[in-house]
């Protein structure tokens, strides 16, 4: 039976029989939803009088925020980084298979690559809510060119750059626009990068730091002008010395200033880094662990088949390698985390009342069985019934 | 007065929601005619409420023709507060049943005009036919709802002060802070529960042994308001074994010996 109308007159779907990931454990209640976001049904049953529409019987399985991949070059056999034709087609195409992973919101990542590519590119793709046609936008994530020659890893040599005198408008000038911009990945240690640390905090994109050779107390200087993110911790960046731990001190540094977190990102495949280097950072902090995929355009085989770089895998991989670590926080490293990292965990990465209903159904083994944006569900993994 | 005794807290939980079973059957509610239950909260009942959802679950039941009237709510807390009485019948009770919003009521602690509120709630039960069975429980001082001691007997709905006692009790929900206990609450008085067609108490625990005799056993009188029930023609006092041990053993044995006439009453309904 529907509400009394007081407050909307849109359908609401009760979803039943499910295990729901609120305040970091794993609960046995329902989840309701109504015009996208999840709604309160203490409030629904007192204030409007109202109950459910439909109802969705979840058989047992896990609702988890939907996830939130912040480093995706690719995939399917597109690179983000070339600017073809058809970029919003590739974009497109790439949202809409991560569907099947649960993913629901990511960021488009473009690896270091002449000025003319970002002109291109850049302008092409909006942010954008997702739905039926795939994953959200939230916005680029733009990896270099201002990175560490030494550090470069696979990034085309001779595209790197440093800051000239005035780091912001060399910055600008190399990407062309910084709209629909929302991470880029630089090496605190170049001359001149103070200033855009901050300049880039203070339009609230997020700063990350990776590909670099910074020292643990440049990377200290670059956190306290605004920097809250490690691209991809251990690769690319000096190793832990127990000297100077470089950026890797920053997981326990106590230079971080109060109120604030430093989010590292771990592409969790068990190849990029070991099992036991990923459980050290975890232990060391466990609430900064974003789980990325840095996935590039091999990835893709046909859906049901898992291969590096898909964000299951690295949850499974994640589950399997770091022993003691809980469902839940293998959960919200896909989805909390990146949200919180994003500033946008009001909305996102939370299954709170209020909150956007990008959702992601996983069984037991952590498997994704279906996916919803905006309470709508845009991808279910067949021969199962119901979600 | 019938006395149930009962071995433990469970128990009695599994005997009340039975009997609240059985009533509901029997009486065979429908569109046109809704059965009417009194409500409680509190620690007392919770076992008594886990076991009707189960009823509901196995399909035994069905509360889609039933009202209800809680008791009680605290003044002036936020209808959300964990504390409050709404939110622990939403959570213990309501969201876990098949029970219509618009067929619940509980005082509102924090309506612009107190008084006009318990007069309305007054209203609410007279024109829903009156309550058909009310089940409450009892405070250590011997008070049913917030009808504190000293509360008159003949008392309607309206605005209580709490008792340094209750306060003291309820300090433990609001993080061990006195301060942060509501002072206030509305709640049904004595003369509002008496008028129900019939009565059930649930009583568990050692600590409330000395409110049970009190009830039953002496007088009836303003300073234990649960005695008031014993002018009540239709009453069922559901303890368990802890909460007898200020009882004669005489009225202990009399009722332990009614037992198998008493069960009787909530033995499964033959199916239609």
């Amino acid at each position: 039976m529907p509400s009394n109308k007081s407050v909307s007159d849109a359908p609401i779907t009760q979803f039943v029989n499910c295990r729901i990931l609120r305040e970091h454990k794993l609960q046995r209640e329902d989840l309701w939803v109504r015009e996208g976001k999840i709604l309160d049904p203490e409030k629904l049953f007192f204030d409007e009088k109202g109950s459910a529409d439909q109802r969705v019987d979840c058989e047992g399985l896990i609702i988890a925020p939907g996830f939130i991949d912040v480093q995706i070059n690719g995939g399917y056999g597109i690179d983000f980084s070339q600017a073809t034709d058809d970029v919003r087609g590739g974009i497109a195409l790439v949202a809409k298979k991560i569907l099947e992973h649960g993913v629901t919101s990511f960021l488009p990542t473009l690896v270091t690559s002449p000025p003319d590519i970002y002109h291109k590119v850049l302008p092409e793709v909006k942010v954008h809510s997702g739905g039926m046609e795939g994953a959200g936008v939230l916005g680029f994530h733009l990896e270099g060119p201002f990175i560490s020659l030494e550090k470069k890893g696979a990034h085309p040599e001779q595209h790197l750059r440093s800051f000239l005198s005035d780091g912001m408008s060399d910055l600008i000038e190399t990407y062309g626009t910084l709209d629909n911009v929302a991470m880029v990945t630089l090496a605190p240690e170049l001359p001149n990068s103070q200033s855009v640390v901050r300049e880039l905090t203070q339009r609230g994109i997020t700063v990350s730091l990776g590909h670099s050779v910074a020292n643990l107390s440049q990377a200290e200087d670059a956190v306290r002008y605004g920097a809250s993110f490690i691209t991809h911790l251990f690769n690319a960046m000096l190793p832990f010395h127990h000297r100077d731990p470089g950026i890797v001190g920053l997981l326990t540094s106590d230079q971080v200033p109060q109120g604030r977190t430093v989010f590292y990102g771990m592409i969790a495949d068990g190849i990029h880094t070991n099992p036991a280097a990923l459980r050290i950072a975890h232990r060391a902090h466990p609430t900064g662990l974003v789980l990325v995929t840095d996935a590039i355009a091999a990835m893709g085989l046909p859906p049901g088949r898992h291969t590096l770089g898909q964000q299951v895998i690295e949850i499974q991989g994640l589950h399997a390698y770091v022993a003691g670590c809980r469902v839940e926080e293998a959960l919200e490293a896909a989805s909390l985390h990146p949200a919180q990292l994003l500033g946008i965990s009001h909305a996102k990465g939370i299954l709170d009342y209020g909150g956007d209903a990008d959702l992601v159904l996983l069984d037991d083994a952590l498997n994704v069985r279906a996916t919803y944006i905006a309470g709508q569900e845009v991808w279910r993994k067949l021969h199962h019934h119901n979600c | 007065m019938k006395l149930i005794i009962l071995n433990d807290y469970d128990q009695v939980g599994e005997w009340a929601a039975k009997y609240i079973r059985n009533k509901i059957l029997r009486f065979n509610p429908g569109p046109a005619r809704f059965f009417i239950l009194g409500l409680p909260t509190g620690g007392t009942p919770l076992g008594c409420y886990k076991k009707l959802i189960e009823f509901y679950r196995n399909g035994e039941i069905s509360f889609k023709y039933v009202k209800t009237f809680n008791m009680d709510e605290y003044v002036g807390i936020p209808r959300n507060h964990p504390e409050s009485y709404h939110s622990f019948m939403w959570n213990n009770f309501f969201k876990h049943i098949d029970i219509q919003s618009e067929n619940t009521h509980i005082l509102d602690g924090n309506a612009a005009n107190l008084i006009e509120e318990c007069d309305s709630f007054e209203q609410k039960i007279k024109a829903a036919g009156g309550i058909d069975l009310f089940v409450g429980g009892i405070g250590p001082d011997g008070h049913i709802a917030f009808n504190e001691p000293g509360s008159s007997l003949m008392s309607r709905t309206r605005v209580k002060t709490l008792a340094q006692d209750t306060i003291l009790a309820n300090a433990r929900f609001f993080d061990g802070d006195m301060s942060k206990v509501p002072t206030m609450a509305l709640t049904v008085g004595v003369a509002t529960v008496m008028d129900a067609r019939e009565v059930m108490i649930l009583i568990t625990g050692a600590h409330k042994a000395f409110a049970l005799y009190k009830a039953i056993e002496d007088g009836v009188n303003h300073m234990w308001t649960v005695s008031a029930f014993q002018q009540h023609p239709q009453t069922v006092f559901v303890c368990d074994e802890d909460a007898t041990l200020e009882l004669r053993v005489k009225t202990v044995k009399y009722f332990k010996g009614m037992m198998h006439v008493h069960n009787k009453l909530v033995e499964p309904l033959p199916p239609k």
